[in-house]
């Protein structure tokens, strides 16, 4: 293999900014996600995670700084850059008057993805999370694990190598939440997919997590918790976290 | 963007569409009863009350019933439109327009997507009303059932796309209230739904002049002259025109650059 060929960050960030009207919301924002790397984006509320959420998923346009999803300017062409990303809200997205399949049908075809491609992809994606069996259910009669076990489902559907999770275990109880966390990491592990995972839960991480701790709309520390730890000379992340964003929350 | 993953797409939309209607009984049901009621029980009882005179697209005398069967194909289409209108605010409030938005494909395209599967929905109600008035003896002739059709996509786009306009300005869902109030009614009534412009006329001036510049009262001739077989180009002209108006500000108004306001 030649160790020259340069790899693409599936996400790049450049000086990106973000107001909304006179009030601050992200600050000259620049970090990378690496392909396969899980990137966990730790901040206490009103940091700025759903604005940035916003702006990577072109929800929002920012006029200052760059996104760059898999080497492509989401501003310069943005259908390019979004066919590249998986996305999961931290408010769930379904239709829940529809059945499993049906959601993902419908996912599919927005992604141009019909016929036995489709069906082959929902199949693929509904037996990695256990769901086949139950592809013909109303998500309404699902609980809110298996709910997001299914948005995972969809979101990797057209074969992303970006990821996003919004806080994605909000509102799950402790084993399924385990195993959403779980599931999430292999997935970069085994499947080289790029995941920036949006949460304020310190026990999500992975001592591998690459962090970015963000606060006040402003990047504080970027790296592992070995070194986020080490340069704040802190015995653990929590204790890094709260150094950190000390005041952050309530100023937001 | 690729022509086989638009129409991939705005198939998958409008499939969804359907299902979503198909699998809401209730909302068939009061699509349906809404312009019955007002076939069976209003336009009966100001059948002797109010002679119409021979007017085109009519070529003989007609029973008000007749007359008003255009103006309730058009009030299946508002409602519906609102309808949509409402459900893309719940949508947003609920975040499943997120989901349609952040799909890769030029956002004008999505959103004329999400409206053409509204209009679609609204013919299928417009075809079930069609079917029970041709029993209550209102009936076109038969290539009206046809030539119809265009008309219905037309005035189903214009209305949806009205209501896609409202939907950027309406935040929240209990805040929609004030659209029936002040959109529906008004526009319903002063139109020539109900009763033809010379009768308005002869009432209020400004009444005249307001269903006269109703892009509703436009619909719903264009409509009535579609069910004979007729073409009217000035109600023609006003729709374009209007779908227009409604559709462009609307793609504005979903414009990132407006920030899609969404509660957490």
């Amino acid at each position: 293999m030649n160790s020259n060929i340069v790899t693409i960050p599936a996400l790049e960030l450049e000086q990106l900014s973000y107001a909304y009207g006179e009030k601050v919301a992200l600050k000259q924002l620049s970090f990378s996600v690496q392909q396969g790397e899980c990137c966990l984006l730790l901040g206490p509320n009103g940091a700025g995670k759903s604005t940035l959420f916003s702006l990577i998923t072109n929800l929002f346009n920012s006029r200052q700084g760059q996104i760059l999803i898999d080497g492509v300017d989401i501003k310069k062409d943005p259908c390019q850059a979004l066919a590249h990303l998986g996305v999961v809200f931290q408010q769930s997205t379904l239709d829940l008057g529809l059945t499993v399949l049906e959601n993902l049908q419908y996912h599919a075809a927005l992604h141009g993805i019909a016929g036995r491609r489709a069906a082959t992809r929902i199949q693929q994606e509904l037996e990695r999370q256990q769901m086949h069996q139950r592809r013909h259910e109303k998500v309404r009669q699902l609980n809110g694990g298996h709910r997001r076990r299914l948005e995972i489902a969809r979101a990797l559907l057209h074969n992303p190598t970006l990821l996003l999770l919004d806080e994605p275990t909000v509102g799950l109880d402790l084993p399924s939440r385990d195993n959403l966390v779980k599931y999430v990491h292999s997935l970069s592990k085994e499947h080289n997919i790029a995941v920036l995972w949006a949460t304020h839960l310190i026990d999500e991480i992975y001592p591998s997590d690459q962090l970015v701790i963000l606060s006040k709309g402003e990047v504080k520390a970027r790296g592992t918790t070995a070194d986020i730890c080490s340069e704040y000379q802190c015995d653990d992340i929590s204790t890094a976290f709260q150094r950190l964003t000390v005041g952050a929350e309530n100023e937001a | 963007m690729k022509l086989s993953h638009a129409y991939i797409a705005m198939r998958g939309i409008i499939k969804r569409e359907i299902w979503r209607f198909l699998k809401q009984g209730e909302r068939f049901v009061a699509a349906l009863v809404r312009p019955l009621v007002w076939l069976f029980i209003f336009a009966a009882g100001f059948r002797s009350t109010l002679g119409i005179a021979i007017i085109p697209p009519y070529e003989t005398y007609i029973l008000y019933e007749v007359y008003i069967c255009a103006g309730l194909i058009g009030m299946i289409q508002l409602f519906n439109g609102m309808q949509s209108s409402l459900s893309m605010v719940y949508d947003r409030e609920m975040g499943s327009m997120k989901t349609l938005l952040i799909s890769p494909l030029p956002r004008w395209f999505l959103l004329l997507s999400k409206l053409l599967a509204g209009t679609l929905v609204s013919i299928l109600q417009v075809y079930v009303f069609l079917v029970v008035a041709w029993f209550y003896d209102i009936q076109a002739p038969w290539f009206g059932y046809l030539t119809i059709l265009p008309a219905l996509i037309l005035v189903g786009l214009m209305l949806g796309g009205l209501g896609m306009l409202l939907s950027t300005f309406v935040k929240q869902l209990e805040n929609f209230s004030g659209v029936m109030n002040f959109v529906i009614f008004p526009m319903f009534f002063m139109s020539t739904a109900l009763y033809p412009l010379w009768k308005i006329k002869e009432s209020s001036e400004w009444l005249y002049l307001f269903a006269s510049y109703n892009p509703f009262s436009q619909g719903v001739e264009l409509i009535r002259f579609a069910m004979y077989g007729q073409f009217n180009l000035y109600a023609f002209c006003y729709t374009v025109v209007c779908l227009i108006i409604f559709m462009g500000f609307a793609i504005m108004g979903y414009q990132p650059s407006k920030g899609m306001r969404v509660k957490n």
